[in-house]
């Protein structure tokens, strides 16, 4: 007798159900936010104006005019479009390295990197302050591309080095034997073929980079600030400002979440290939 | 020209020694088939001719120079993997151009030499696909096209049609002949396979654990094998090998006899035994036997069809002047 798989109950009305909570749960402060963005920071902390107010667009208004946010915006798309371009520069030779050409010490230095990432950054966060005001670099977009790029590289690396471990050798080598430098290697063979690849890595280390908070609050001012400070600086030491402060959050991530919408089949694809293959 | 050399080649990975010191030579012009069971170290001697694998030691020379340095595409040789190795974003068309691009050369003459290479290996239809839109024969024979364009000193082939189907196969290894016979360059080919090496070789280097076991012609091999391992390698069915007082007769400790060199009777013979299986091809009826008392079964090699059946007495005679002796080392006496 053949075995048929049954459909469950819990498969049929349970997963989906299970699913829609969960992602209800990540949708519901997104949708908070941009709720108490259109508030006034009187209604927002009201109790009975929880739902029924009146919608107005102060706080939008009010960003453009008082706080500067597109020279904020305009930081943040540079320093985050910058380091990217950066980290693929750097990474994709050197997962090519790792991935073709491997040594005894590649695992070591593969594990080393990851250690990195779990080294909490508060630790570093004096040596880095002194370092960075001692050469001058304070508040400037070099230092924000460069921080940006050393913290994503990690993890960059470790992406590309998982796809390129899917190109076959044979592929690599027949290069090799027909003449390609290795330059010429990376250009004409490795980035058409992990392409799909190389452009998940890029988009989430852009969105890493466009979220990076803790060192770009810390070591910035004004030239070099991001929207992430712009949100530190609405912080609202001096009251409860939840109208204002959910206008310029919505309008931070309001671009990388429009972004990772359009280039959600590549990220998803992106990601689970190396996983599952 | 093509003549390569290999001077007290050796190959380690980590402190495992895969290929103890090798000599030998490939003269220009040559077909020579390296074979031997899997993991004789075959694949790795031919990377390292091709330079895809370092030397531990030794040397390599090519038409007289010494290229253990020199980096792959600078030995004018081409290669042909056993997954073919296309280049899978590109067209049949680019497949083929890529060394000659790679080389600078201007297109025009690109495009001459891909087509006169498509031509030659009926691909014209295809230029324009890409490799996913391929058969395996015809991505073989893209590989073999873009390994042509290039005008290689030699030609490296590692266990080319082992991922093709019989039929194919066999179709294959008749283009690559034809191939050899038409250019005349130095091919080395590795297989496992024995017909293989048999039917396209003029010369064959039998390995085993990186060891050269001998190097002749196949009718060589098939009539003169140095040692018991050559003379089981080469033949189909192997060929049988008896010890024992049957060997002492003969003065060795080991006595061998082909399939097809012993003599069958159903009345009288050298050798009583039982019918096992019998394989009916037809042309040849292969039967083993059983119960000899001489090895656990004989395999002998009858033209035509006999009519056997399982559990048949059989007798069996060698035929005197085809009965390879072997000492207790299994070197020929």
């Amino acid at each position: 007798m053949p075995i048929v798989a049954k459909t469950s109950r819990f498969s049929k009305y349970g997963r989906p159900t299970v699913a829609w909570v969960v992602g209800l749960m990540f949708f519901f402060p997104i949708f908070w936010m941009v709720l108490t963005s259109f508030k006034t920071d009187a209604d927002a902390v009201k109790p009975e104006h929880l739902i029924w107010f009146t919608p107005t667009l102060e706080n939008y208004l009010n960003m453009t005019e008082n706080y500067d946010y597109w020279r904020f915006a305009k930081n943040s798309v540079i320093t985050a479009v910058f380091a990217t371009a950066f980290t693929l520069v750097v990474g994709i030779p050197c997962a090519y390295a790792m991935a073709f050409n491997p040594s005894k010490a590649t695992k070591d230095v593969l594990m080393w990197m990851l250690s990195t990432k779990m080294l909490p950054a508060a630790a570093v966060l004096y040596p880095m302050t002194f370092l960075t005001k001692s050469a001058g670099l304070f508040d400037t977009h070099f230092l924000i591309i460069l921080v940006l790029s050393l913290i994503n590289l990690p993890i960059a690396i470790w992406m590309l080095f998982t796809y390129f471990k899917e190109i076959p050798k044979d592929i690599i080598e027949a290069g090799q034997m027909d003449g390609v430098s290795t330059m010429g290697e990376i250009k004409e063979i490795l980035i058409p073929l992990a392409w799909g690849g190389i452009a998940a890595t890029a988009l989430l280390v852009f969105i890493f980079c466009w979220n990076e908070a803790y060192w770009t609050v810390r070591l910035t001012t004004t030239d070099a600030a991001t929207l992430s400070k712009l949100i530190e600086g609405n912080r609202a030491p001096e009251g409860l400002f939840f109208g204002r402060l959910s206008a310029v959050s919505a309008a931070a991530v309001g671009p990388i979440v429009v972004l990772g919408w359009f280039c959600q089949k590549q990220l998803v694809q992106g990601l689970t290939f190396g996983a599952v293959k | 020209m093509g003549r390569i050399q290999l001077k007290n080649v050796t190959k380690s990975f980590g402190d495992v020694q895969v290929i103890p010191p090798l000599d030998l030579t490939i003269e220009d012009g040559e077909f020579a088939v390296f074979v031997g069971p899997s993991g004789c170290g075959k694949s790795t001697l031919l990377r390292m001719i091709a330079g895809l694998e370092d030397l531990t030691s030794g040397e390599i020379e090519i038409d007289g120079e010494v290229a253990t340095e020199v980096p792959p595409a600078q030995r004018g040789l081409a290669m042909v993997f056993q997954s073919y190795a296309l280049y899978p974003h590109m067209t049949v068309r680019k497949n083929i151009g890529f060394p000659l691009r790679m080389a600078k050369i201007e297109q025009a003459e690109i495009d001459q030499r891909v087509e006169t290479a498509a031509k030659s290996l009926n691909l014209m239809d295809y230029l324009d696909r890409k490799p996913a839109d391929l058969s395996g024969g015809q991505r073989q024979r893209v590989a073999i096209g873009r390994a042509i364009v290039r005008e290689p000193a030699a030609f490296l082939f590692d266990e080319p049609l082992s991922n093709l189907d019989a039929a194919l196969r066999v179709g294959m290894r008749l283009e690559i002949g034809e191939l050899h016979e038409r250019l005349k360059t130095t091919m080395i080919y590795v297989t496992h396979d024995q017909v293989e090496a048999m039917t396209m070789a003029n010369k064959i280097v039998v390995l085993r654990a990186g060891v050269i076991e001998q190097v002749g012609s196949p009718l060589e091999l098939y009539h003169r094998p140095q040692n018991e391992f050559v003379a089981g390698f080469i033949g189909s069915p192997k060929m049988n090998f008896v010890k024992g007082p049957e060997a002492e007769k003969h003065d060795a400790a080991t006595i061998g006899i082909r399939p097809e060199h012993t003599d069958v009777s159903m009345t009288d013979g050298a050798w009583k035994g039982r019918v096992g299986v019998a394989e009916h091809l037809g042309s040849d009826t292969f039967i083993h036997v059983h119960d000899t008392g001489l090895a656990d079964m004989l395999t002998v090699r009858v033209t035509g069809d006999i009519s056997v059946k399982h559990g048949d007495t059989i007798y069996l005679t060698p035929q005197a002047d085809q009965i390879h002796k072997f000492d207790a080392q299994g070197l020929r006496i």
